[in-house]
């Protein structure tokens, strides 16, 4: 690997070498290491289709597996599928993230397709970064879709990350949750220029005492558009929550759209959205402190998206 | 140390103006000067005539000699001037710890951050990572602004209405919290508030009512005039 895809391997998985545990990296669409363990096992997939399948032994516990994908070469064009068969009882972290470097005038696009099959009570924490970088005028376009099935029991976390540097990103999850199932998405994002970001989620709780909290925190600036769409269906007694909490700069604009649906007396569901700009009296306090106007804004955007 | 020369302000309301403050002039070189007078007369306007939040319709402000009227609040408070808020802000994500060392306006140690924490009677490990958001007391909030102006350490410190919904374990601390700022500083504080207790600790009690100054002077001059105040109930007064 170059130096480029080094840095942007570091941006999004915070790796500086070869991870521990199982391990997948793709640079420019061929794979560049790979690592499987006694309790997971990585292998190519043979349909036809681009990408891996992660298959994690039942029991498998403090375990991680990192899947990043770096692309530097302008143009490149790839959809990947990658799917997780997670086994009954385990307890693991996984860590995916694409980055981008482009330095040429042509669109750089990934669609990265992750579905998960998670097994009865087992816990997963799932980590995904998206960077963009690069001098040229070639956009970086990316669309990552996450498909989550949840068996009875099982607890997920999603942490999703966009901070730079992507033009263009549709990000689509669609969950489906079993009895007692809980799962728990945290989405982080910030646009700036002409960028647009789409956020699409559906989460279908289908067991009798499972829930969902959706959480996303954004940032939109300059010129930038934001989409967040959230639909909740509760089909069983459950519990859900979901919330968008947007700050608005300059010329930019979000649209948060939230679509709860009971379909069952004991579902449970709440929306919360707020969009706004900065409020005066956070910048004045901060200004208090001898912090520039500038500053003040700095400090309070990159709280809020820590 | 600041000096105030005739400040006016109005505010424009159904297209009339009507006046806020009404040509105040005020000299703080003493330790503890407490500001008060009746709800609605002024005293917030003018701390915030003070920091640089509010700009004087007319009059000049000088700090040090320097005329500050036309600076802003950031150079204000790099001069010395600092402003604990009657009510404080929120930040989502922000963490006790991000203001405190914003305050110090340098990198500090935790347990720095921890002893600032400990005087405003608060638990540092409980508190140093919490976000500053609604998760948070009116109480613990009130406590960790004051925390901030220790932390800066500047020759002037503003405090509006600092007592305002800490209970009375903490009163006591607080009037420690000044004496202290004042010994590590040897600078000034100034004090809105209705609390006679805090008017007892003053060097100079400056009333203001209705946008004037209305008296100035030492609590001994002052404390009197406000107890005896034709409004004042007397069934309670009778009491003090």
């Amino acid at each position: 690997m170059d130096l480029i895809q080094k840095n942007l391997l570091e941006q999004i998985a915070g790796l500086h070498e070869i991870p521990e545990g199982a391990y997948n990296i793709r640079a420019n669409g061929q794979s560049a290491g790979r690592n499987s363990t006694a309790h997971i096992e990585i292998v190519t997939k043979t349909d036809g289709k681009s990408g891996i399948d992660i298959k994690i032994q039942p029991g498998t516990k403090k375990e991680s597996v990192h899947i990043p994908v770096v692309l530097s070469q302008s143009g490149l064009k790839e959809s990947v599928y990658n799917d997780f068969f997670i086994g009954e009882d385990c307890d693991i972290t996984i860590v995916a993230g694409c980055g981008i470097h482009n330095c040429g005038v042509d669109m750089s696009e990934h669609s990265g397709i992750h579905t998960f099959y998670v097994g009865k009570n087992s816990r997963v924490r799932y980590i995904e970064k998206h960077y963009g970088e690069g001098d040229g005028r070639g956009e970086n376009v990316m669309n990552p879709s996450t498909v989550i099935h949840l068996d009875e029991g099982a607890y997920m976390e999603m942490d999703t990350m966009q901070i730079k540097g992507i033009d263009s990103t549709v990000r689509t999850t669609r969950a489906d949750l079993a009895a007692d199932a809980t799962l728990v998405i945290r989405e982080k994002i910030m646009t700036h220029g002409t960028q647009t970001a789409k956020t699409d989620f559906e989460v279908d709780m289908n067991g009798a005492g499972s829930s969902a909290n959706v959480i996303s925190r954004s940032v939109a600036k300059e010129s930038s558009h934001q989409i967040f769409l959230s639909r909740i269906n509760g089909n069983n007694q459950c519990a859900g929550h979901t919330e968008c909490d947007a700050i608005i700069m300059d010329a930019a604009s979000v649209s948060a759209i939230p679509e709860l649906t009971a379909n069952h007396v004991e579902a449970n569901l709440i929306h919360e959205a707020a969009i706004g700009k900065i409020a005066g009296e956070q910048l004045i306090k901060l200004m208090t402190l001898g912090l520039t106007e500038k500053e003040a804004e700095e400090q309070i955007v990159n709280g809020f998206l820590k | 140390m600041l000096e105030l020369k005739h400040i006016s302000y109005e505010v424009e309301e159904q297209n009339s103006n009507v006046a806020i403050l009404r040509d105040i002039s005020l000299t703080i070189e003493d330790k503890f000067v407490a500001v008060t007078g009746p709800n609605g007369g002024g005293k917030s306007t003018l701390a915030k005539v003070i920091a640089g939040i509010l700009t004087p319709t007319s009059g000049q402000i000088l700090f040090d000699g320097e005329d500050i009227t036309g600076q802003d609040i950031t150079e204000r408070a790099k001069k010395g001037i600092s402003f604990a808020f009657q009510q404080p802000v929120r930040f989502k994500g922000l963490t006790v710890r991000d203001l405190l060392t914003m305050a110090y306006g340098r990198k500090t140690s935790v347990s720095e951050i921890c002893e600032v924490l400990s005087e405003v009677g608060l638990c540092a490990r409980d508190y140093v990572n919490r976000e500053v958001n609604a998760s948070l007391s009116g109480g613990e909030l009130k406590r960790i602004e004051i925390a901030m102006i220790i932390a800066r350490g500047t020759k002037l410190s503003v405090f509006d209405e600092p007592e305002a919904g800490i209970d009375l374990w903490s009163f006591n601390n607080l009037i420690r919290v000044f004496e202290k700022l004042h010994e590590d500083v040897q600078g000034s504080i100034l004090i809105i508030s209705h609390q006679e207790r805090i008017l007892n600790i003053a060097d100079k009690i400056v009333m203001i009512a209705d946008g004037r100054l209305e008296a100035e002077g030492s609590k001994d001059e002052i404390l009197p005039k406000l107890l005896n105040a034709p409004s004042a109930c007397k069934v309670l007064t009778d009491k003090l």
